[in-house]
Order: structure tokens, then sequence, then C-alpha cells
């Protein structure tokens, strides 16, 4: 559970079933136990007009308990990039009284919260659940270059290979967390590296 | 302390009726200055003098935002209300000299959004005349729909059509013409906001059936004024001030406290703001409570009352002033 330390480290809730007829629900791994967690809660019919946009991970676990709740529509993607096109097509056919339900990874709720604000959600009204990994989406703040799956600290930049402070410091419009150099004065200092996002 | 309401000294510069029920009033600065900056939205808390009684009444500025060089509010004439219409619609002529709040505004549209649906029900048009000028001016997606009682009480309705043509939508009571709201609702690109002003009853209603439709709460804006009701007089106790007073069958509680000396903080004086908001010490009665300010926990726990609409009947009511 992510805990509050500065303003913008995002903090996440528990699914709550919404007001409405529309449901999108987008989950990567045990984001799944999130979602069949909540259906205990919610009204008969709710998953009649829900979609859910799943990705399932190495594993592939969980589709079944997903398949259980027979929402209108199941899919699964290997990644979040091909999810993307795919979400983006719902949203902006979209209408009010859609609403948004993220569960899973921080990386997997961070991006598919950036797309919706930019479709006009407001973040306060989407639903989230952190479940699984700690790992971070980090941003390279020398070299911009975005880092997937951060479980260090500090972190490699995969981009210019600068030794990186991931930073609680979190963008929304990015989706990720800043990381800031080291060791700038002294790049021979190599300070341990620890597994903290695991 | 009239929190944020700094007040300007004006002079009313032209007065026009606007239909049998409607006047609206122009007001410019006494010293030839321009008026402050405005956002669609903002109201001004208007100070009528009539003879030993000071009225103050919130009102929407209704002109275009881009234009600060005079300042228009629109009035409804209400012959059964405390007598603030009444003043305006028969005292208040051009070259009288007045004093009227800077604007605050508890009604702003959200520049995030991608589109703005505006719903008006009779004079809870005025704010809407401000925010689709300020729209308009910026390229803004907006779309009106506004319910009147009959064409001839369509305040403004002939003027928003010629503006906005297709953009404005009307609908006439005596026509039983009617919003398909779910419809409306329902089918309106994501990224919506919802604004809603007229009496009580409609911004109920468009507020359940948004909820009910999945509207998230921050997508949905509401501003609805409540006139204070007059009532049976009573006895209030203010313990900080040490002193007791009675609030008089045409007054506000805020107005017998201020009539009082003191300077409790308001912005709205229509239950909205929540600027004056003041703790109950203890009471022996009834509450009534007229505001949209508190949550009904709090109106039902007697320990917060909002004085500028609220009113109370009993034996003892002691406030935290």
């Amino acid at each position: 559970m992510a805990a509050k330390t500065i303003i913008s480290r995002p903090i996440y809730g528990t699914l709550s079933p919404q007001p409405g007829k529309h449901h999108l629900f987008i989950a990567d791994a045990e984001g799944a136990l999130a979602i069949t967690d909540m259906a205990g809660k919610a009204p008969p019919g709710f998953f009649d007009g829900a979609e859910i946009d799943f990705i399932p991970g190495p594993e592939g676990k969980h589709i079944a308990a997903l398949e259980a709740l027979k929402p209108a529509q199941l899919h699964l993607s290997p990644s979040f990039a091909s999810l993307l096109p795919r979400l983006k097509q719902t949203l902006t056919n979209a209408h009010m009284g859609l609403r948004l339900y993220l569960a899973g990874t921080e990386g997997l709720i961070g991006q598919a919260m950036q797309v919706a604000l930019e479709a006009g959600m407001d973040h306060t009204s989407m639903q989230t659940e952190h479940r699984g990994s700690l790992a971070r989406r980090m941003q390279c703040v020398h070299c911009k270059g975005i880092t997937e799956n951060v479980t260090t600290q500090p972190a490699l930049c995969s981009h210019c290979g600068l030794l990186l402070l991931v930073r609680d410091h979190y963008s929304r419009r990015l989706a990720a967390f800043q990381g800031v150099c080291i060791n700038a004065e002294d790049r021979s200092e190599i300070p341990p590296m620890e597994e903290t996002f695991p | 302390m009239s929190t944020g309401t700094t007040k300007l000294d004006v002079v009313v510069s032209d007065v026009v009726p606007v239909n049998e029920l409607v006047t609206r009033f122009h007001f410019r600065r006494r010293d030839g200055e321009l008026l402050p900056t405005f956002s669609g939205g903002a109201h001004v808390v208007v100070e009528m003098r009539d003879g030993d009684r000071t009225r103050l009444n919130p009102y929407s500025l209704m002109g275009s935002p881009l234009d600060t060089r005079e300042y228009t509010i629109s009035v409804r004439r209400d012959d059964v209300g405390r007598g603030g219409s009444l003043f305006m619609h028969r005292q208040v002529k051009p070259g009288l000299e007045m004093v009227i709040s800077y604007p605050v505004n508890l009604f702003s549209l959200d520049l995030r959004a991608k589109k703005h649906l505006m719903l008006a029900g009779g004079i809870g048009i005025t704010p809407f005349m401000a925010q689709t000028s300020q729209l308009a001016g910026a390229g803004g997606n907006f779309e009106l729909h506004y319910t009147c009682r009959t064409a001839s009480l369509g305040t403004y309705a002939d003027v928003l059509q010629q503006r906005y043509g297709n953009r404005v939508h009307l609908y006439h009571d005596d026509r039983e013409e009617r919003i398909d709201l779910d419809r409306l609702l329902s089918s309106q690109p994501l990224g919506t906001h919802l604004y809603v002003c007229g009496p009580a009853g409609m911004i109920n209603w468009v507020r359940d059936r948004a909820a009910a439709l999945g509207w998230p709460p921050e997508t949905v804006h509401f501003e609805h004024f409540a006139a204070p009701q007059p009532g049976a007089p009573f006895d209030v106790t203010l313990a900080i001030s040490d002193t007791t007073i009675r609030v008089g069958e045409q007054q506000s509680l805020l107005e017998a406290i201020e009539a009082a000396g003191v300077d409790p903080p308001y912005l709205c004086r229509g239950g909205v703001c929540g600027q004056c908001e003041t703790n109950v010490i203890s009471h022996d009665g009834k509450f009534i409570h007229n505001d949209h300010w508190l949550s009904e926990e709090d109106h039902r726990s007697g320990c917060k009352i909002m004085p500028c609409v609220s009113r109370f009947e009993g034996k003892s009511l002691v406030l935290e002033r």
C-alpha cells in the first residue's frame, strides 16, 4: 500500500461500484482480484454494461475468474501498448456516464489514467486500486526517457545510463515517477542498489 | 467582516424593463474607472438602503466578462418576498448612487471541460448570459437548454437565440414542452461538464438524474441562491459578543447579527458558499435549515446553522458569535 509522502505521490483506493450503466475496467495481473472482490458488492446486472480490458501478464492467471463475471465484453491484451488503441477508441466514442475502474500495478493505473485525462475525465472521478507489483514507471529528468518496471533504488536509466534516485514525485501528465541523478557531483560514487519496489 | 467582499462605489447608469417581471440594472463606477474583472457565473451583493433598513441581496452578473465598463444584473420581481426585488424595481432609478461588493464566483466554468452543457430555469438564465459570452469569445463548446413559463417570460431567450442560434434550446411550460433529460444526459460526449441554475426543484431533479446516470459529482455544477424566508420572530444569544438579539419576521438571522454590530463573514448570503457557517452552543427548539451548504448530518446534529437563510423556532438558541 502506497504511503502519502509528498502531495504528488498517488494514493489508490478500493474499487467500489458506481452509479450508471456503462463501466470500463482496465486491469493487469492481480488487478483482476480487485475486480472480483468488488463484484461481490455490485448490484445484480452490473456487469451487463461492463467492458473489462485485461493484461494477464506472463503467468496468465485470473482469466477464468473474470469470465465468470459475465461482462458484456472481455478483451485480453499482451501489453498496455497493445491495449492502447482500443482504449483510445472506446473513450473517443464514450458518453458521459461511463465510469472507469483501474486496478493492478502503478504503471498500468497511471498510463490508463493518462489516456482518460486526455479524453476529458477527471482523475478524481476514476476508481483505482493498487494490486501486485510495486514496480514504478520512471522518467529520467535529464534525458526524458521513460524506463518501465523499475524495482530498484537507485535505478539505471535505460536510455542515457545515468544512475537515478527514484523519487516519490509523480507526474500525472507523464504517468511516471521522476528519476534524478544520484551521483551528479562524483560519478565514481556508486551507492548500493536495493530492491525497493518488488 | 465580509470576507473578500471589498465594496465598490457605483452609480446606476441605466434601468431597462425586460418583461413584465424582470428589470435589468446597469452599474458603472462613480470614479469612471473600469470595474474589476470577473468570470462567467460570478455574482455581486447589492446593498439596498431602504430607509433605516439595509438589505444585501446577491445577483449574478450577466454582462460579458470581456467588458468591465459596466456590470449588469437582472432582477425578477418577487411580490411575496422580503422586499429586496420590489425595492430594486420601485426605487432604483438611473443616477442613484449604490454600493455593491466585488464580484465573487461560486459557479465558475470548469475550463478543462471538452463541452459545457447548461440547463437554465426561469431567472436562472442570468449567470449563463455571462458564461456563454465568455465561452463564445474563446471559441468554447457549449449548449444551452432553457426552460421558461411562457415565451413572454423567456427572459433574454430572443437575445440568446440571435447570438448562438441552434446552440440554444427553448422549452415553454405553457406549450407542454419538456426537456428529455435522461436522453440529453446520456448522449453527451465524455469530458462534458453540466451546469444548472434555476428553481430548487429543477436543480434537485437534474442532480439526481445526473448522479443516477453515472455523471461524477465533480462534473455537475449548480447554483441556487435561497432567498432568506420570513418567519416567526425568535431570540438568539450571541455568546462571544455577550448579547441577546431578536430576529424580526422579515429579517434574516445574519441581518439581525449584523444589526447588533457583530460582523460575521459572508459571501453569497444565499446558503451556498459556507462563509457564515456558525456553531451552535446550545438550543431548545427546532431549526429551519434552508441552506445548500451543510450536509444532512450537520442539519440533524443541531450543531451548526447558516444564518444567512436559516431560522429557528423554540425557547432558546445560543450561537458561537
